[in-house]
């Protein structure tokens, strides 16, 4: 294979977990979301550029999906969101950065060596892209774990969801059929939400969704 | 004659999709619960026709004889809880609980999920099974949120974001499995469909298949609701309308099963990969036991069947676990009764919560005097389910834990230790609730008695006599599932 072609590819996928990493940190809802936009734009390029290596123009739709869907419509709605609920003051995070920050490098190296270790046999281009969507993958739900506010938990849902897109886009000549449902179930998934944090606003006027609990009571 | 086939496959996924499109727009409750139960008999009828005329795999969709049995009891158990639903619901917006807005909704995404749940069954394509795995989840949330108040909301959060995980890690998994079967059927569409998968799967890298098993079990296993992934199943049974408590009892979580089922086929298929047989006992047995002990502590009527639902969903893993002809004929047995009753109680709880107007236990008290039919009801209910002759569910268990014996001896001890807890939880909470000093309202109440002990009934016959012909099938789909 072109060395070039490999090294873009493998640069990009790298600069979504770096952008991961850096999702990690941002205790500002604001911040995390001009991120996680960074996060849906490298997204785009990588998928476009493996678009252009595999010959498959299919892709590009998807490339464009994120571009525009992701990167673009999607931010700015959470971001007019944010502002109307007036919660742009800092994130509350379950457990301290720095604790994050270590759960998040033991996760990617776990990823390498979980996948470099069972694919010796495929082609290093698909092989290493999937180590990284892995990382990505796990880092989108460490940081829903790890993030009070309702907010915050979708935009790590969303840039897991990236990582779920890397890998399909990696794995080459995947039918064209998951792609599209994918982009479709983000959006499904997305409506879901929407509707979500309009009822919790309508309810309890914020948007933590630690307040949920209180609302057990005796119930447990 | 395949056509007349092809049109019964089509009528199972057009029919509710049709009756939800319409229903989206049908003012007035009477004549969309009606259509409900129209659009469900029609399905159910579709289904049953599948038996006699099987169209030809396609790339897309295909019936064999392992998934028409799902489709089957699925439609029925979506026909029967269409009737209970009307009945329910009626209630419901006589004092208020729902709008008619909501109601239009709710009738809508009865169907919508009614076609997530057969496309998931009819699918050839695991990327299709995906798909339609994720509509009905995405379903199920609304539906479980629709009452709004903050638990409902909890409860539907929580189950948005553990499912929404849990699809991840399944689409992960899926993505695994075709990287293991595109060197072997080549690129592109073939290397998704099931029927292609499993006639070459002995090429595939046993390594990137086991990987790819860990994935689907941690993601199906979360729609299955095994502990530990099990968070988000009471509080969504508890919160969210009754009827839709049945449906994700009776049919939802089998469905995932069964999604789980077609990928150890899969890797049953492929030597040198694991078996995937004891990773399927170890987490069914950690449902079974820490679901029983769990039983004890429920104070709300829904959430402690929720967890028992829990409990027989680990029974039924444990089964497709161990493998083998006897345990995966009383693994099909078991789903399809606690299927049956399952949902059979949660109508007789449905109808006991709104006229009592309370879910707590401890309110709820003496069912056979102030409510002789649904507290009989219930009471032969809770009898299936916890496992006594000369019901259904006895007849399963006792095959579970008899060829449990006779294989691994060792492995029954903590199996049939979960039974006995289980069944300690359930006769304890009955007493109470059926035979205690009655309390609360004694209203007479308006039911549709007929689902509920149709349901039993059928366990009750299956229990004493079971024809022929059905086990004939069942030991077939056995005898394929390896």
């Amino acid at each position: 294979m072109d060395r070039f072609a490999f090294d873009l590819a493998h640069l990009l996928a790298g600069g979504l977990v770096l952008v991961s990493f850096t999702m990690l940190y941002q205790d500002r809802l604001y911040a995390l979301l001009n991120i996680f936009a960074i996060h849906a734009l490298v997204l785009t390029l990588s998928v476009a550029w493996q678009a252009n290596v595999q010959h498959a123009p299919h892709l590009y739709v998807t490339a464009a999906i994120a571009l525009v869907f992701k990167a673009i419509v999607v931010p700015l709605a959470l971001h007019r969101m944010v502002v109307r609920l007036g919660i742009h003051r800092e994130v509350e995070t379950v457990v301290g950065i720095g604790a994050t920050m270590l759960a998040g490098m033991g996760l990617v190296a776990l990823s390498m060596v979980v996948m470099l270790r069972v694919t010796p046999g495929a082609d290093p281009l698909a092989r290493e892209d999937l180590a990284f969507a892995l990382a990505v993958v796990l880092l989108g739900l460490l940081m829903m774990v790890t993030r009070r506010n309702a907010v915050s938990q979708v935009v790590g849902f969303m840039s897991l969801e990236n990582g779920l897109i890397l890998a399909a886009t990696g794995a080459k000549g995947m039918p064209l059929v998951v792609e599209i449902s994918v982009a479709f179930s983000i959006l499904i998934a997305f409506i879901v939400i929407g509707i979500f944090l309009f009822r919790i606003r309508e309810r309890f006027d914020t948007v933590d969704v630690h307040a949920l609990d209180r609302f057990r009571g005796e119930r447990r | 004659m395949s056509f007349l086939g092809l049109d019964a496959l089509g009528a199972v996924l057009l029919v509710p999709i049709a009756a939800a499109t319409i229903l989206i727009v049908l003012p007035g409750y009477v004549l969309s619960a009606r259509l409900n139960v129209v659009a469900s008999l029609v399905t159910l009828g579709a289904a049953v026709l599948l038996f006699f005329e099987r169209p030809a795999p396609g790339q897309y969709l295909h019936v064999d004889d392992l998934n028409v049995v799902f489709i089957v009891l699925n439609t029925f158990v979506g026909f029967t809880t269409s009737v209970f639903s009307a009945s329910y619901i009626a209630h419901e917006i006589e004092i208020g609980r729902l709008t008619p807005t909501y109601l239009r909704f709710y009738h809508a995404m009865y169907q919508t999920m009614m076609f997530g749940m057969n496309l998931a069954l009819v699918a050839n394509s695991i990327g299709l099974m995906w798909v339609a795995v994720e509509l009905a989840t995405l379903t199920t949330v609304l539906m479980v949120g629709i009452y709004r108040t903050s638990e409902a909301l909890e409860a539907a959060w929580k189950y948005f974001i553990l499912g929404s995980v849990g699809i991840a890690l399944a689409l992960f998994g899926t993505i695994l499995v075709y990287m293991a079967a595109r060197p072997v059927v080549g690129e592109g569409v073939d290397a998704m469909t099931w029927t292609i998968l499993v006639a070459n799967a002995s090429g595939f890298d046993p390594a990137l298949l086991n990987l790819a098993f860990i994935f689907l079990l941690l993601g199906y296993g979360t729609k299955v609701g095994l502990a530990p992934l099990h968070a988000w199943l009471p509080d969504a049974h508890a919160e969210g309308p009754t009827p839709i408590s049945a449906v994700l009892s009776g049919l939802l979580l089998n469905v995932a099963l069964y999604a789980l089922l077609r990928f150890k086929i899969l890797l049953a298929a492929t030597p040198q990969a694991i078996a995937p047989g004891p990773l399927l006992v170890t987490l069914g047995l950690t449902s079974l036991v820490f679901a029983a002990f769990m039983l004890y502590r429920r104070r709300d009527i829904k959430r402690m069947f929720a967890y028992s639902s829990i409990e027989h969903m680990g029974i039924i893993a444990f089964a497709f676990g161990m493998g083998g002809p006897l345990a995966n004929f009383a693994g099909l047995l078991h789903m399809t009764m606690h299927s049956l009753t399952k949902s059979a109680i949660f109508f007789a709880v449905g109808h006991i919560a709104q006229v009592k107007g309370t879910q707590k236990i401890a309110e709820i008290r003496g069912l056979t005097v102030t409510h002789p039919v649904l507290g009989w009801g219930l009471v032969l209910g809770v009898v299936a389910i916890a496992g006594l002759p000369p019901l259904g569910i006895f007849m399963s268990e006792f095959l579970v834990v008899s060829s449990t014996f006779a294989r691994q001896p060792w492995l029954a001890i903590p199996l049939v230790l979960g039974l006995l807890v289980a069944f300690g939880a359930l006769l304890l909470r009955l007493g109470g609730l059926a035979f205690g000093e009655p309390a609360g309202s004694t209203a007479p109440v308006e039911a549709s008695y007929v689902p509920m002990f149709a349901h039993l009934g059928l366990v009750c016959t299956a229990g004493i006599y079971l024809p022929p012909p059905l086990v004939a099938w069942f030991q077939h789909v056995a005898a394929l599932l390896g």
